[in-house]
């Protein structure tokens, strides 16, 4: 058995100087939003001559007057994506982009992708995102409280709120851009966080049934050894099947999956450090849940 | 939990083959008609383009108002009440009356069979409501007018739209409402929708009008541009024919001049006042207005009786032919925006398709792999289990012909790596209770049932995040939470009796082995 409880302080530490991190991060240094929820204008092209590249396109953008142009590499050499703020929402501004570039690159580039959104479409799409994302926790936390006692409840909606906080702590850190696809990455992330601390809060109050004598302190290290196998297993195969889409899924999907492995992992770790923890902190005794359990009787 | 009966193994097994036969009709191509579905690739797998247009009401708004100040004016003077100082400022209407006449103005307005102010019984609403401010009356549209208005302009909006999309013939466009004012058009398979996006971002008001130098002409003058940008006109604003008279308009080639022309035929109405206003219009110039700008200016020569004319313009044949599409498709009653565009191009589709299913491929392995390394028959067990878990899941997304996103092939690659967790729930159970029980079926029994709950908990949080996002998300994500939430339900089916039967019937033929998991 491992003494997972030996560490129980030293990890609550860990937790919140990552929270707070992640907090100061987002504060202070933000999100880098897509043109999703940001407005803008986004170009992947594909080149077919080597005179194509970051700087000679960078240059091009530049003198169009497309207000802040950023120009990267997507995936191989040959590919490039393009965006830019696109201000005053020019009509027809692809065409016009293309019949620039004709001029100086002539036919030997194809644009692969075009998305535009306009300022209005973006805050609505950010205005949904937040409220889906709200929606998600509120549904769990509704969930939860059903299915548990207060403590278990409060227990698990903290792991879920460290999970989706520091995984955004991270995007922010490393300026990775949030677009849609990193909403529905989070959302997953909730459910999947959810899923494994339900799994050994279930094996917790089982055991708080089973035994009298056993401290919570020990009870949730015993609960937790009894299900860490399968703990491991399952994380296993879904970071094996995420790990899978992020090296061969293409591009599109690199965020996205970026996302959920971090939200994997930290949900993972959250189980076992902080939805455990807080039943350990609130004193939590076979009391609890006989409690509950004469109460459902009565009902 | 490990009994099962004849009658429900057949139905598992027949539920089982009914679903990866529709699966597989995604691949083969069967000749009769008997079932024709299909799963639908979204735009970001087959191509395509993805335009969100918003319709610009104010015009119209202003448009109705300016016509209510007449008929008000009209209608109160049949009944000897003065209307005076009347117009119009930030889409409310302003007039006074004398103060005796207050009272039955406001009635007029207050009364649920006025003809002047229509009543919808069902919001308890009028179309418009009145208020007297004290210095004099206004009135405006009321919240339900306002919808009314919106909704009658985006009805006769997505039909223009529909007709000019088919005229340029796209395969299978997808024109839909979104909310009262929004059109989503979905069209698959186009690579560069700029033609698309310049037909629709026209209003195509078409007007005849004479050029008027005279100021005091009885309906008013207004200088207009050429289409050129550089000359201008002055033109009346008594309109002969418009956009509305039209029965048909094609590009031709004049074989005299060698110039691209439209030509186009009016309807009786249009032949008629098109005969008298060039019979007396003889030697002056008939300016033909397109959205505010002049196309051209002929100078009239001839009656023309006939109810067919054509217009030049220095047209190329590719501008011949979409002005004579956008005549044949009538005006749009308002301007369209394009607010949001995706564009994918058909071979960055075919290469997401391709990194998917490699990444499908290679994560469905590493699972199996996994499983069986680490449970050897059971492990077989669920990779059968999960084999046809995945067929079970495309022949449902084929049997409700669901649209399969780059992000929705994610969410299977996802199920697949979260399927075996119910499967592994269950055998790590079966292992806790083979340490104090020495009946493996009373231990298998035992496994199934405590572990109940733990999965339906797991499996609830997943399917409550899938459902917010189906509803939250849009386009792709939706994809997403389509195959997500799916999966779910096929994964219950799956261990609950695909795996379940396997294992019952290995348990069964094993029951005194040791070590059995």
């Amino acid at each position: 058995m491992i003494a997972f409880n030996k560490y129980y302080n030293h990890f609550n530490l860990l937790s919140s100087v990552l929270i707070v991190v992640s907090l100061l991060l987002l504060i202070f240094k933000g999100l880098n939003f897509g043109i999703d929820f940001k407005g803008g204008t986004l170009i992947e092209l594909r080149a077919s001559d080597s005179k194509i590249n970051v700087s000679s396109l960078r240059d091009r953008f530049n003198q169009m007057d497309l207000g802040d142009v950023s120009v990267k590499k997507f995936g191989n050499d040959t590919d490039f994506l393009v965006k830019f703020e696109n201000k005053d929402n020019k009509k027809n501004i692809i065409e016009e982009i293309k019949a620039n570039l004709d001029k100086s690159f002539g036919n030997n580039y194809d644009f692969r992708r075009v998305e535009n959104v306009g300022p209005k479409v973006s805050a609505e799409l950010l205005k949904s995102g937040v409220i889906a994302i709200s929606l998600s926790l509120a549904l769990m936390l509704i969930y939860i409280w059903i299915r548990f006692e207060w403590q278990f409840s409060l227990g698990a909606i903290l792991a879920l709120f460290h999970d989706v906080i520091v995984t955004l702590g991270v995007f922010s850190l490393f300026s990775l851009e949030i677009n849609l696809s990193i909403i529905a990455a989070v959302l997953t992330i909730v459910g999947y966080s959810m899923n494994d601390t339900v799994v050994i809060f279930d094996r917790v109050r089982e055991n708080l049934r089973k035994y009298s004598d056993i401290k919570i302190f020990e009870l949730t290290n015993i609960s937790i050894n009894e299900t860490l196998s399968r703990t491991i297993i399952t994380s296993a195969t879904t970071l094996l099947a995420l790990l899978a889409i992020y090296f061969f899924g293409g591009e599109i999907l690199r965020g996205f999956s970026l996302a959920m492995i971090l939200g994997v992992v930290f949900g993972t770790y959250s189980s076992i450090y902080i939805a455990n923890t807080v039943l350990v902190r609130l004193r939590v005794s076979q009391k609890t849940v006989l409690r509950e359990d004469d109460q459902n009787k009565l009902n | 939990m490990l009994y099962f009966s004849k009658l429900r193994i057949l139905f598992i097994i027949l539920f089982s083959v009914l679903f990866i036969l529709i699966a597989s009709s995604n691949l083969f191509k069967f000749d009769d008609n008997f079932f024709d579905k299909k799963i639908n690739l979204g735009l970001d797998l087959q191509g395509g383009s993805y335009l969100l247009l918003e319709i610009d009401n104010e015009p119209v708004i202003e448009q109705k108002l300016q016509n209510l100040t007449t008929t008000i004016r009209n209608y109160f003077k049949e009944k000897n009440i003065k209307i005076n100082n009347i117009k119009i400022d930030n889409q409310n209407i302003f007039f006074n009356v004398i103060d005796n006449d207050k009272q039955s103005v406001l009635d007029v307005f207050q009364d649920e069979n006025s003809d002047l102010n229509p009543y919808y019984p069902r919001f308890k609403s009028h179309q418009l409501e009145i208020e007297d401010t004290g210095l004099n009356l206004k009135v405006n549209f009321s919240r339900q007018g306002l919808i009314k208005l919106k909704t009658s302009s985006q009805d006769q909006a997505i039909e223009i739209v529909r007709r000019r999309v088919d005229e340029v013939g796209t395969n299978e466009p997808n024109i839909l409402k979104r909310g009262n004012n929004r059109i989503l058009v979905e069209l698959p398979g186009l690579d560069d929708p700029m033609r698309i996006k310049s037909l629709l971002g026209k209003t195509a008001n078409l007007t005849f009008r004479f050029v008027s130098n005279d100021e005091n002409d009885r309906f008013g003058v207004e200088k207009l541009k050429f289409e050129n940008g550089l000359e201008e006109a002055t033109v009346s604003k008594r309109i002969i024919i418009s956009g509305e008279n039209l029965l048909d308009a094609q590009p031709k080639m004049d074989t005299q001049t060698n110039q691209t022309i439209v030509s186009f035929t009016l309807d009786r109405v249009g032949a008629k006042r098109f005969g008298k206003a060039t019979s007396t219009g003889i030697g002056k110039q008939l300016a033909i207005v397109l959205d505010g700008k002049i196309i051209s200016a002929p100078v009239v020569r001839d009656t023309i009786a006939s109810g067919s004319g054509q217009i030049s313009g220095g047209f190329t044949f590719q501008t011949a032919t979409d002005l004579a599409l956008l005549l044949r498709s009538g005006a749009l009653p308002a301007p369209l925006e394009i607010i949001e565009e995706r564009t994918v191009g058909p071979d960055l589709g075919q290469d997401s398709i391709n990194a998917g299913m490699i990444a499908l491929a290679i994560g469905f392995m590493l699972v199996i792999i996994f499983m069986f390394v680490k449970y050897k028959i059971f492990g077989l067990i669920t990779n059968v289990t999960l084999i046809v878990n995945l067929f079970i899941l495309l022949g449902v997304l084929t049997l409700f012909e669901a649209t399969l996103t780059l992000p929705g092939i994610a969410g299977i690659i996802l199920t697949v790596g979260m399927a075996v967790d119910a499967n592994v729930l269950i055998f790590e159970r079966i292992k806790e209770e083979l340490k104090d029980e020495t009946n493996n079926i009373l231990a298998f029994d035992g496994g199934y049932t405590k572990s109940r709950t733990a999965i339906l908990d797991a499996n609830i949080t997943t399917l409550l995040a899938a459902i917010i996002l189906f509803f939250m998300g849009s386009g792709p994500v939706k994809g997403f939470a389509v195959t997500l939430g799916v999966g779910i339900f096929t994964t219950l089916f799956s261990v609950y009796f695909i795996a379940r039967l396997f294992t019952s019937i290995y348990v069964s033929r094993n029951k005194n082995k040791e070590k059995l998991i």
